[in-house]
């Protein structure tokens, strides 16, 4: 094994009145893929903050080791300087520049300030080909998809002579396969540039797949490292460090009493809202009953949201088409109000962009989707709806004192149930449940489960949207397997697997393209 | 806990904290012009001058509410109403109520026209509102032909410097005469009435099993606010009694309070603003709230064109002009957001108030109105500053609660 690149050592960050990090210790060997686990808030980002310096020297205590030196990081610049770079979960790109703008932004390629665009164009195309992008260097980040704009990132990284690489989250919102694309780069950078990486990440599998060394860090403290080869990488085992005790099974059990039909679509076609011609859901034909959860597998761009989002109220799309019936009889939605009316209720997969209004308290969000019910004849009743949304509140374990807490406030997991909370206060029958445990932590996520779990029993019927198969797996009694707009499979969980369902996706993209 | 304890507290610095702003403000120039700021005139004057700022501040919050958003128009929709009513009563001669009813019609006509471009075809409002200052404006000068209309007959003045007449005899108290009994009389029925409605719905929260204020708390607002009301209307009736026009403000605060605090669709200005794609999702109809704000802005533009017209007593061509800047700068400094979603009636009132007081007091002083716009515009940053300021706090904030809250699981 090479030389230790990093060693934090008794690293302790206080703020006001809480203690982030508590005496953590970390050790990185040049030239590995070093994994950070850790439930939300237990000091991951802190401590990589610490370590880049956007936390400067100072403020913390204890001391970050770097190549054999003490270092007095005062703010990214001087971190960027040694060759550590952090690429946060949200990704830092200017949407309206290029892709080569972006990656010299604060780093042009310049001569007394004017700056020499053929070279920066060359230079990015260089860099881009490195990570496998192959677009022009002249696109705008807009133009192209989270995938590829988290490959601008580590581009960008590159181009600044990189030797300690940062990520945080940074398969978060990728699928499988970009997922797998990313982590299979950083793998070829340490083993052709001995580039050393630092990944934080949720996803346990694809730690487990790339990691050499875990470090599981709870309650601000570090807790253990794991090494590859000599320790147990796997995933009950990761599990078992972050919460502190083993948990048996990550899918809460439940009865199964499906009932009639909830919900029935039949030959739904949905086209963009923009492009008329581009046909986002074709002739898709799906049910769900009383008390099941029906699993949405597909890659991103399979349709799956378009297809919740169209259905509910025509959210989403132009030239909607087909017939939705709601317990047997035909209805028609013509928007929002009336399919929350209808007993519809889609729970977004973008919390904090589409779901909630961060700048509001637990309160307002959660009676925001039904104020007919704290309400008559338009007037609000504030009392009754600080009794409801108290209710709902305590149903779902969304920790903090009050309901006038502003959401912004909260964590991942509990914004998640104060978004879903939302919705089970709008009384639906039917739950379209995008991504639902997206970026929330094993704890949070479980608890989630439990929820849905909870309004099946009651007889609603969820949908389920997810691109974590796992989970799907885990929760659902069935399964339906979407491409390119298309429904291309429908399966009982327990006939299913992950592999089954990537192979049927594998093979109509073939065909699609055979076609 | 200590955080989240921290953090109330700090916002009720932000809600309490113009007020204690205006509070001082009054005591400062009371004190410098010898209690000038505070003779029975002057609060009447004050009153007759801010009434158009006040009223036009109304309307603007709701539009901000809806994220920031302003309307630069309405100071023109103010000057085109005046032209309107100067043609009609003047000209034309015809009936005062009419012509009013007319006015508020074509005041809503105008904001029907701003809000469909605005929520319906997706112009952003200040280039919309851009435009109606300059078409509105335009058009008002071509209606007057460039020249003022005057005067106005008395029915029609008494909208904005009359006074409710009084029945009751002039009557000695504290050795002060009281020229309007019936102002002072209702004074004390307002503040009455506000102290039961408090004693009443503390009552019938606890019947029902909901949380109630505490009642220290409960008594020091209701004698504060007794005092205030009480003490100001003792003023006035030692003037000439109540102005017509407040009754005007007092109607349009109570009914826009009542609208934005208590209703769903008030509710639901807030969401737009908090969270436009997330309050679309919710079922709140976006496009038809933004039409609203519009719509309501130059309604009400109208009837500050109105009062503003009886006050000048003529109709003139450049009346209005700058209004809207006032009202927009009231609603910031009175603590609404310049992203949208918080802000409130009563901040906007405190903002135009501190803007009138400052105005007023500065004028009693003898200070030159180029001086008073140097003040005025510092006011105006320094409170949106601290906005800003007490807002990154809170963005850093919520990182040590995150810390705290997981900690404890």
């Amino acid at each position: 094994m090479g030389n230790t690149i990093l060693k934090m050592q008794n690293i302790t960050k206080v703020f006001p009145g809480v203690k982030a990090l508590d005496n953590v210790n970390i050790e990185v060997t040049e030239g590995e893929i070093h994994a950070l686990c850790g439930e939300n808030g237990a000091g991951k980002s802190t401590l990589m903050n610490v370590l880049s310096g956007i936390y400067p020297y100072g403020t913390y205590e204890g001391d970050v080791v770097y190549r054999d030196q003490v270092c007095h990081f005062k703010n990214i610049k001087d971190s960027e300087k040694q060759g550590i770079v952090i690429i946060h979960q949200e990704l830092a790109l200017v949407p309206y520049l290029s892709i080569a703008e972006n990656m010299f932004l604060g780093n042009e390629q310049a001569k007394r300030g004017v700056i020499n665009w053929d070279l920066t164009n060359k230079k990015a195309a260089e860099y881009m080909a490195m990570v496998g992008l192959n677009d022009s260097p002249t696109t705008l980040i807009k133009d192209i998809g989270m995938g590829k704009q988290q490959l601008v990132e580590i581009a960008k990284a590159l181009a600044k002579n990189v030797k300690l690489l940062i990520l945080d989250e940074p398969t978060s919102s990728l699928n499988e396969s970009d997922a797998k694309k990313l982590l299979d780069l950083l793998i070829e950078f340490k083993q052709t540039k001995g580039i050393t990486s630092i990944i934080i990440s949720h996803k346990l599998n694809e730690i487990s797949y790339c990691a050499d060394k875990i470090t599981v860090i709870r309650d601000g403290q570090s807790i253990e490292t794991l090494v590859k080869g000599v320790d147990e990488l796997s995933e009950e085992r990761i599990i078992k460090g972050m919460v502190g005790r083993e948990m048996t099974n990550r899918y809460p059990a439940r009865e199964h009493n499906v009932g009639d039909v909830a919900m029935e679509v039949n030959n739904w076609t949905v086209y963009h809202p923009f492009y008329a011609d581009r046909k986002m859901v074709d002739n898709v034909s799906i049910n769900v009953r009383h008390g099941e959860v029906v699993g949405f597998a597909g890659l991103i761009g399979a349709g799956r949201t378009e297809l919740a989002m169209s259905v509910f109220g025509r959210a989403y799309g132009t030239k909607i088409s087909g017939e939705l019936k709601l317990n047997g009889k035909p209805v028609h939605l013509k928007d929002i109000p009336q399919a929350i009316e209808a007993g519809l209720a889609y729970v977004t997969e973008d919390r904090k962009g589409d779901g909630l209004i961060l700048t509001d308290s637990i309160k307002h969000n959660t009676t925001m989707a039904r104020p007919a019910f704290i309400s008559s004849r338009g007037v609000i009743d504030k009392d009754l709806e600080k009794n409801k949304a108290e209710e709902i509140r305590y149903k779902l374990g969304v920790k903090t004192p009050t309901v006038e807490q502003n959401v912004g406030n909260l964590s991942g997991g509990n914004q998640q149930k104060v978004l879903v909370g939302k919705w089970i206060f709008a009384e639906p029958n039917v739950l379209m449940m995008d991504e639902p445990t997206r970026g929330v932590d094993v704890g949070a996520k479980y608890e989630i489960y439990q929820i849905i779990n909870d309004l099946v029993s009651q007889g609603k019927a969820v949908m389920m949207i997810s691109s974590e198969l796992p989970e799907l797996l885990g929760m659902c009694d069935r399964i339906y397997v979407m491409n390119e707009g298309r429904l291309i499979a429908e399966l009982e969980a327990k006939d299913a697997s992950q592999e089954i369902i990537m192979s049927y996706i594998m093979q109509d993209s073939k065909g699609g393209i055979g076609a | 806990m200590t955080t989240i304890k921290k953090r109330a507290a700090k916002l009720d610095l932000k809600q309490y904290g113009m007020l204690m702003a205006l509070v001082a403000i009054i005591v400062l120039f009371t004190i410098l012009t010898d209690g000038k700021l505070v003779k029975p005139m002057n609060i009447s004057n004050l009153i007759f001058q801010n009434a158009y700022v006040i009223i036009l501040a109304i309307g603007m919050l709701l539009c901000i509410l809806t994220g920031g958003n302003i309307d630069l128009a309405c100071g023109s929709v103010v000057g085109l109403i005046g032209a309107c009513a100067g043609t009609f009563i003047i000209e034309m001669g015809m009936n005062v109520y009419l012509a009013i009813v007319l006015c508020l019609l074509i005041g809503i006509g105008v904001g029907m026209w701003q809000g469909f471009w605005i929520a319906y075809v997706g112009i952003p409002p200040f280039i919309c509102t851009l435009s109606g200052m300059l078409v509105f404006r335009g058009i008002t000068l071509l209606i007057l032909k460039g020249m003022t209309l005057a005067p106005f007959p008395a029915a029609y003045q008494q909208l904005s410097t009359g006074f409710i007449p009084d029945f009751l005899p002039e009557m000695v108290l504290f050795g002060e005469k009281i020229k309007s009994p019936l102002c002072l009389l209702v004074g004390i029925i307002i503040a009455v009435g506000f102290c039961v409605s408090q004693v009443i719905s503390t009552i019938n929260k606890k019947k029902k099993g909901y949380e109630t204020q505490p009642v220290l708390l409960m008594l020091v607002k209701m004698v504060a606010i007794s005092a205030v009301v009480i003490w100001v209307f003792y003023l006035l009736s030692r003037y000439r009694g109540i102005p017509t026009v407040l009754i005007i403000l007092g109607l349009l605060l109570v009914v826009y309070s009542f609208f934005t605090q208590k209703t769903v669709r008030g509710r639901h200005l807030y969401a737009i603003g908090g969270n436009m794609k997330a309050a679309r999702l919710s079922g709140v109809k976006t496009k038809q709230m933004m039409f609203f704000a519009y719509t309501n802005m130059s309604f009400i533009a109208a009837i500050a064109g109105l009062v503003f017209a009886a006050r000048l007593n003529s109709a003139a061509p450049t009346a209005g002009q700058s209004f809207e800047m006032d009202a927009i700068a009231s609603c910031f400094i009175g603590g609404a957001s310049a992203y949208g979603g918080t802000g409130t009636i009563s901040g906007a009132l405190i903002g135009a108030l501190i803007m009138g007081v400052l105005n007023n007091g500065m004028s009693l002083l003898g200070l030159s109105s180029n001086l008073q716009q140097v003040v005025k515009g510092l006011v105006l940053l320094a409170a949106v500053a601290f906005d800003v300021i007490s807002k990154n706090n809170l963005i850093q904030l919520p990182k040590f609660f995150k810390k705290n809250n997981t900690a404890n699981l």
